[in-house]
């Protein structure tokens, strides 16, 4: 190992960094963009969404319902329709997600049979957003019928739920994406971002002339990697500052642990990169490779987007092969909840185990490719 | 110039029954040779031949099966990183960063042989002077024409003055004129005492070689002067020689 010799290494994969723009993107536009997005667009939360209410009873009942509805903070009523045939119209045009529809005599019913029927329609062509919607109407009228039950004292004893949404209280969805987004960036920069460079100098037979320096093996994986591993770090730091401050997203644990179980993250994704850089020969492959080797399988298999739980047996046991997997709930719980090594320590170990792994897997392949 | 036999301390770099099998493939059979000091060696051979595996041997890239190959006076085997520092190497492919400056180039290769900053800055004039290239040291590289660019890269290749430097197919692609213009940095080179061993495509630019060896399956099948090889094969030029040697396989193929 030279100094020297690195230390002229690093300065040229900086300069190659700093003058392509589209490195300079991947590296921090994406992840800007990314939590952005996450956190303004693509929320589930439910805030003031357009309902409709058809209500062909208007009592006091129906009344009186309707305004819960509308003063939970979930709906607005922007429309009260006056037949069944405006229904679809409304749908159609976007105006609403969700119409509520009061049949005659509702209120009669509900007062003297001690039990009435309504219909919640909802706009099931986005089948998450709907059945959330769903289920928050479905509860305010479950309140409001439990209230009138007891109010009257008629009947049976009735059980009180009271919840309360643990760590996330108001259910940010910027909560959950945050940990996510750093899971996929770490991999993406490292893992992909290491491939392509390295593949870039094979196809432009710069490699060679490397290889024919007196620069060791060692020194050319350092010197590649190296660079990388202070953006992606540098880029989750942005990330986390930005999440925190527009978003509100806590730092409740260690940010000295959260930062090694980055750099222990990294590790595997930088040898992932270069296991898949003695693979590919060139740029476009390298590139192919990582997409569909490394960032499908984070994002879809993971469990940032979709739950493991209730995935096929076959897909959550491909999952426990993806470090994202065990990374991600790293980040969870060191921000959110606040938990350490006392907890994580499984989770840390079998990266560190992915990590060795890779890391002898790669350097072994690279010498061997040389041969 | 004729070979003496006894002239092995001399010689920069001594081959001897150099073999490399790729399973049951034999890329290079057997190929000895030498070469001296400040020598012009033209390493010719179709495609295949196997002068690329014999190549990457002598530039410490590959294990030799079996043989051995002493290059500025060290086994390549035995002590790469001796031989590594000691040797310069350009490629048919270019050698040098696009999105890098003139000046940032021959800083890197400054920095990974070694130089100190002082010497790296001395060198740079001095090459900036020589290729008439002190308007473009700050210019990337990537916007030089292709033929600078093959002329810087042969410059840079030379920066840590090797005793030794390997050019594979350096002046493909390159117009007639630049590849004379190119030629003449090799006299120059040579003429300093740096020995410099050359593959290429083009037959007329293996006249220029003090020295030629063309090899056919692994094995190198005539080692002489340009004069002598087309005197044996009874060849009116090197291009003729050259078919003559290589028809065999051709055919077989």
């Amino acid at each position: 190992m030279n100094f020297r010799r690195l230390q002229s290494f690093f300065h040229k994969e900086f300069l190659h960094i700093l003058r392509d723009r589209r490195t300079l993107l991947i590296l921090f536009g994406m992840p800007l963009a990314q939590v952005l997005l996450f956190g303004f667009v693509l929320s589930n939360e439910i805030k003031d969404t357009n309902i409709a209410v058809l209500d062909q009873s208007k009592d006091v009942e129906s009344i009186a319902l309707t305004n819960k509805l509308a003063s939970s903070g979930y709906f607005h009523v922007a429309l009260m329709l006056q037949s069944a045939d405006q229904l679809e119209p409304a749908f159609r045009s976007g105006t609403i997600k969700m119409a509520v529809v009061f049949p005659p005599q509702f209120g009669k019913q509900l007062t003297h049979d001690g039990s009435a029927a309504l219909q919640i329609i909802g706009d099931a062509s986005d089948p998450n957003t709907a059945t959330t919607l769903i289920q928050y109407a479905q509860g305010i009228v479950f309140n409001y019928g439990r209230e009138k039950a007891s109010s009257q004292a008629s009947t049976g004893p009735v059980i009180a739920v009271q919840t309360r949404m643990q760590y996330n209280p108001e259910q940010k969805a910027v909560f959950t994406f945050v940990p996510g987004v750093i899971t996929l960036i770490l991999m993406l920069v490292s893992a992909m971002m290491t491939s392509i460079t390295i593949a870039r100098e094979k196809e432009l037979g710069t490699m060679e002339v490397l290889l024919v320096s007196p620069l060791q093996p060692l020194e050319i994986i350092l010197g590649k990697t190296s660079p990388y591993l202070l953006l992606s770090l540098l880029s989750t730091v942005v990330v986390i500052m930005l999440s925190m401050t527009i978003f509100g997203m806590p730092m409740r644990g260690s940010v000295l642990l959260l930062a090694l179980e980055c750099i222990l993250y990294t590790f595997v994704a930088l040898s992932l990169g270069i296991f898949i850089s003695t693979r590919a020969n060139d740029q476009m492959g390298a590139m192919f490779m990582s997409a569909l080797g490394l960032l499908m399988p984070t994002m879809l298999l993971s469990g940032f987007i979709f739950p493991r739980e209730s995935m096929p047996w076959a897909l959550q046991v491909i999952g426990y092969a993806i470090p994202a997997t065990w990374f991600n709930p790293i980040v969870k719980g060191v921000m959110i909840k606040g938990i350490g090594l006392e907890v994580l320590w499984p989770q840390t170990l079998v990266l560190l185990g992915m990590a060795l792994f890779f890391l002898v897997l790669s350097l072994r392949n690279f010498k061997d490719r040389l041969e | 110039m004729l070979l003496d036999p006894n002239s092995a301390p001399q010689s920069i770099i001594a081959v001897h029954q150099l073999t490399k099998k790729f399973g049951d493939f034999t890329a290079v059979d057997a190929i000895s040779f030498e070469v001296r000091r400040g020598e012009i060696f033209g390493f010719l051979g179709a495609n295949g031949a196997g002068k690329t595996t014999a190549l990457k041997m002598l530039t410490g890239l590959l294990k030799p099966t079996s043989g051995s190959a002493n290059v500025t006076n060290f086994d390549v085997v035995r002590y790469p990183d001796k031989v590594k520092q000691r040797i310069g190497y350009m490629s048919q492919k270019f050698s040098l960063y696009e999105d890098l400056t003139v000046r940032e180039n021959i800083r890197l290769y400054g920095g990974i042989y070694g130089l100190s900053n002082a010497r790296i800055k001395d060198k740079t004039a001095q090459m900036l002077a020589k290729l008439s290239l002190e308007d473009q040291a700050n210019a990337l590289v990537g916007s030089l024409p292709l033929g600078w660019r093959q002329k810087l890269a042969f410059t840079v290749a030379l920066l840590h003055e090797p005793g030794v430097v390997f050019l594979d197919e350096p002046t493909s692609g390159v117009d007639p004129l630049t590849r004379r213009q190119f030629w003449d940095l090799i006299y120059e080179a040579a003429h300093q005492g740096v020995t410099l061993m050359v593959t290429t495509h083009y037959m007329d630019e293996a006249e220029y070689c003090d020295r030629v060896s063309i090899m056919v399956d692994g094995q190198i099948k005539v080692l002489d002067t340009p004069r002598n090889v087309k005197n044996q094969l009874q060849a009116t030029s090197m291009d003729e020689a050259f078919r003559i040697l290589a028809r065999p396989q051709n055919t077989a193929s």
